[in-house]
């Protein structure tokens, strides 16, 4: 059983003394070449959904007067993006980001015990 | 243990949401009760009474409710905030006075340019979510210098920590509380400084008594005052101009007719006429303060002058009553005179045709527009990179129960935000639209009620004078202060006054929801950070606590006082706090997690670095920073306002944290260790950083 629920509830941090490895389970921590992948998917996704964050945002404020001069649903589209669209987007890529962490947790054994 | 602790935080789960549903539905029939007994002739000022002191006292019941002297929970409310409860109180503790009131009035005066903050206040969430929320939630202890303290070993980081973040957050807590006491005067008619301090009193027992636990709580039901207050009187405005119940979607339209009526009134004759007495006056005033003196002469001169010719000839009583009344109102001297120049001076601005809404960066020249655009690019950039550096927002994320939920979390927290940031542009352009076709071109004999009540109440909102003297409103006679965006969106769609009631409890609600968790990060940096971890680190958790409260007690009474003088450049000072949030935190946080060789060195010199260069571009740049600190002024680089130094400070703080600690030794084991540690939700062999 991963870790367990008694964790929270203990105070391990001394202020003057460096970390502690959790009780009961001996030893440092161990980094497999799984956890390294898990890492490196993480720096993926981010910035991937970083990419596309910074072209909703400097790509699009940039170009925003000639955007404009095409419309949508009665906007113009420049007007539009930076109102509503690009706002949208970062609403998106946050859940994008929290579902697909969450499920890579589980797939690399790294979640945290259910609470829910 | 651990299948009972599952099962509580299942069923606090369904508990919550139980609560929340009968305290919304409550809500709303309070309203409905205050909309019967208006009916039947309640006065104004009690249904605004009504508002202030049944949702005040609701903040004070939870925060009774939820009093405690446990750390855990009084720092970060027991970490067993459910995502989407801690979505609702991020949001309520994200949206400020400046949010509910300010931010459609900002867009309906600056159009396209104002989407920079609805823009840079949104996406900065991103950068959360992605940069700083599960990492933080790993290593989960109770403030961000904690963070700063253990990734950077040592006393200095986490001191330059506090500072910035007690400079961040105290400019804005001040902006906050004056926005409370402007709300509660200008709705129950109490005066400016007693409204400050019973807002202050609201804030108060809700934080004191059971830090961020009731702060949590509380903010949970501000934030569903102030969403039910922000969306009621916009659709109800957009089912009579678009006909659906959703304009965010509709006013496309609207845009579009707003379009045509800008094109009408910049070719209206009558329009022109006022704008050439405009330029007439601007220029008068010009010519008048290059020789003030002379000018001030000849202008006594001239009045004695008429006065004694209408004498003279005998000319009817009231032409002389007024060639008198003239001569008095003359300044009595030089000053005044020179006070009154410079105020017609602006009145230059007011002789300009009227920008397109939609049209993005407008200026004279194609340098000035693309100075704009620059200008508007460097304001998202800050109010992103400060959001995701401003330490009440971050410290939000503490209190959630698991990583995994401290993800779900941002989603959530920025879906809410989302619900009122989208709409503003919306009311701007109707409310713009209300005010090119209706308001302009009505006779001032007969203006629409909601002008003549506004105007009648506080000329600062809506000032109109019939410049040209023909009767008829134009568009250059009217002056609009943003705040009244909001204000008069329900007179306006024709609701009853106990909508305009809900508003302004929805204001107030920004406020204080935003007050208290900027009250509590204060408190928090100098009870735990300062006190507990520096100066005391024996301290009992009592003891820990009592500091806390008595120091939050301070804080709030400083803060109250510096709003009570009503200081000016409130809103640069908030413009400003993004911009040292960001160089000061953002580059050693985000490295702390994702770069492991940034090392001690690095990140003292950097937060130095990104917060100097910050404050030195500020000082040199912004007029009333080189008035108060007698600085030289140098010339902008780039062009760049000073609202937006960060633009300069964050990479100045990245660049030298990287030059820095490769120049320096990496790192040890241990902090390599941490890094590790908030990395990964769970590892075997784990470390625990998690402070209970």
């Amino acid at each position: 059983m991963g870790r367990t629920g008694k964790n929270y509830n203990r105070r391990l941090l001394a202020p003057a003394h460096g970390w502690q490895p959790a009780p009961n389970q001996g030893g440092l921590m161990e980094l497999s070449e799984k956890h390294r992948e898990y890492w490196r998917k993480n720096l993926v996704i981010t910035a991937i959904l970083l990419a596309i964050w910074f072209v909703a945002t400097f790509i699009e404020g940039w170009y925003a007067r000639e955007l404009n001069a095409i419309t949508l649903f009665g906007f113009p589209l420049g007007f539009y993006m930076s109102a509503q669209g690009s706002l949208i987007i970062y609403v998106v890529i946050i859940g994008i980001y929290a579902r697909y962490m969450n499920r890579l947790d589980v797939e690399y054994g790294v979640h945290e015990e259910e609470e829910k | 243990m651990s299948q009972a602790a599952a099962f509580s935080q299942k069923a606090f789960n369904q508990q919550l949401k139980r609560y929340y549903s009968i305290y919304t539905g409550g809500f709303i029939g309070f309203i409905l009760l205050l909309a019967i007994l208006e009916q039947f002739g309640l006065p104004r000022k009690w249904i605004g009474l009504a508002f202030l002191f049944a949702t005040i006292g609701l903040y004070a019941l939870i925060g009774i409710v939820s009093r405690t002297v446990e750390v855990a929970e009084y720092y970060v409310a027991g970490r067993r905030v459910p995502a989407f409860f801690n979505g609702m109180a991020t949001g309520a503790d994200w949206m400020s006075a400046a949010s509910f009131i300010g931010m459609a009035g900002t867009l309906y005066l600056s159009g396209f340019d104002g989407l920079s903050f609805v823009m840079g206040w949104t996406g900065g969430y991103v950068l959360v979510a992605l940069f700083l929320a599960p990492y933080l939630r790993k290593f989960g202890q109770f403030t961000i210098p904690d963070f700063l303290g253990a990734r950077y070993g040592g006393n200095i980081a986490r001191t330059i920590g506090i500072i910035s973040a007690i400079i961040a957050s105290f400019v804005y807590v001040v902006a906050q509380i004056y926005g409370v006491g402007l709300i509660t005067s200008r709705f129950t008619g109490l005066e400016f400084g007693l409204g400050v301090f019973v807002g202050l009193a609201g804030i108060l027992v809700c934080s004191f008594l059971g830090g961020m636990r009731a702060v949590t709580w509380t903010q949970v039901a501000q934030y569903i005052i102030l969403i039910i207050a922000y969306l009621t009187p916009v659709v109800w405005l957009g089912v009579k101009h678009t006909g659906i119940p959703l304009p965010q979607i509709a006013y496309g339209q609207t845009l579009q007719k707003v379009g045509e009526l800008e094109k009408k009134i910049n070719s209206d004759a009558r329009e022109l006429e006022v704008r050439k007495i405009f330029a007439e006056r601007a220029a008068a005033a010009n010519a008048a303060l290059k020789d003030p003196q002379a000018a001030y002469a000849k202008g006594r001169a001239e009045l004695e002058q008429n006065l004694a010719k209408l004498r003279a000839a005998n000319a009817p009583a009231d032409q002389i009553a007024a060639a008198e009344k003239a001569l008095a109102a003359y300044p009595k001297d030089l000053e005044e005179a020179k006070k009154k120049w410079n105020a017609e001076k602006g009145l230059a601005a007011r002789a300009a045709p009227v920008r397109a809404h939609a049209e993005p960066f407008p200026g004279k020249d194609e340098a000035a527009r693309n100075t704009a655009r620059l200008n508007f690019l460097g304001i998202v950039f800050c109010m992103m990179f400060g959001t995701a550096a401003l330490p009440h927002i971050l410290m939000r994320y503490y209190t959630t129960p698991s990583v995994r939920e401290a993800r779900v979390s941002v989603f959530w927290s920025l879906f809410f935000i989302f619900l009122l940031y989208f709409t503003a542009p919306c009311l701007a352009v109707l409310a713009k639209y209300e005010v090119y076709s209706n308001l302009v071109g009505s006779k001032f004999a007969e203006l629409p009620g909601w002008a003549a009540a506004w105007a009648a109440v506080d000329p600062t909102l809506l000032n109109i004078t019939d410049v040209n003297k023909d009767g008829i409103v134009q568009l250059a006679e009217i002056v609009i202060g943003g705040d009244l965006i909001v204000l008069m969106t329900p007179e306006v769609a024709g609701l009853p006054y106990v909508i305009s009631g809900l508003v302004a409890a929805g204001g107030l609600a920004a406020a204080l929801s935003t007050a208290d968790g900027l009250l509590l990060t204060i408190a928090n940096a100098l009870s735990h950070d300062l006190y507990y971890k520096m100066i005391d680190p024996h301290a009992s958790t009592k003891r820990r606590v009592s500091v806390s409260k008595a120091l939050l007690l301070v804080v709030a009474l400083v803060a109250a006082y510096t709003a009570s003088l009503k200081p000016g450049h409130i809103l640069f000072l908030v413009g400003a706090a993004f911009s040292i949030a960001a160089s000061a935190f953002f580059p050693a946080l985000v490295l702390g997690v994702f770069w492991k060789r940034a090392n001690k060195y690095g990140a003292i010199a950097g937060m130095l670095v990104g917060l100097g260069v910050c404050l030195y571009y500020m000082a040199h740049t912004y007029p009333t920073f080189i008035q108060w600190f007698g600085t030289t002024p140098i010339a902008k680089w780039w062009g760049i306002e000073p609202i937006s130094a960060g633009v300069f400070g964050l990479p100045a703080g990245l660049i030298t944290i990287v030059i820095v600690s490769l120049l320096t030794p990496a790192p040890d084991k241990e902090v390599q260790e941490l890094v590790e540690h908030v990395r990964y939700p769970h590892l075997r062999g784990d470390i625990v950083t998690e402070a209970t």
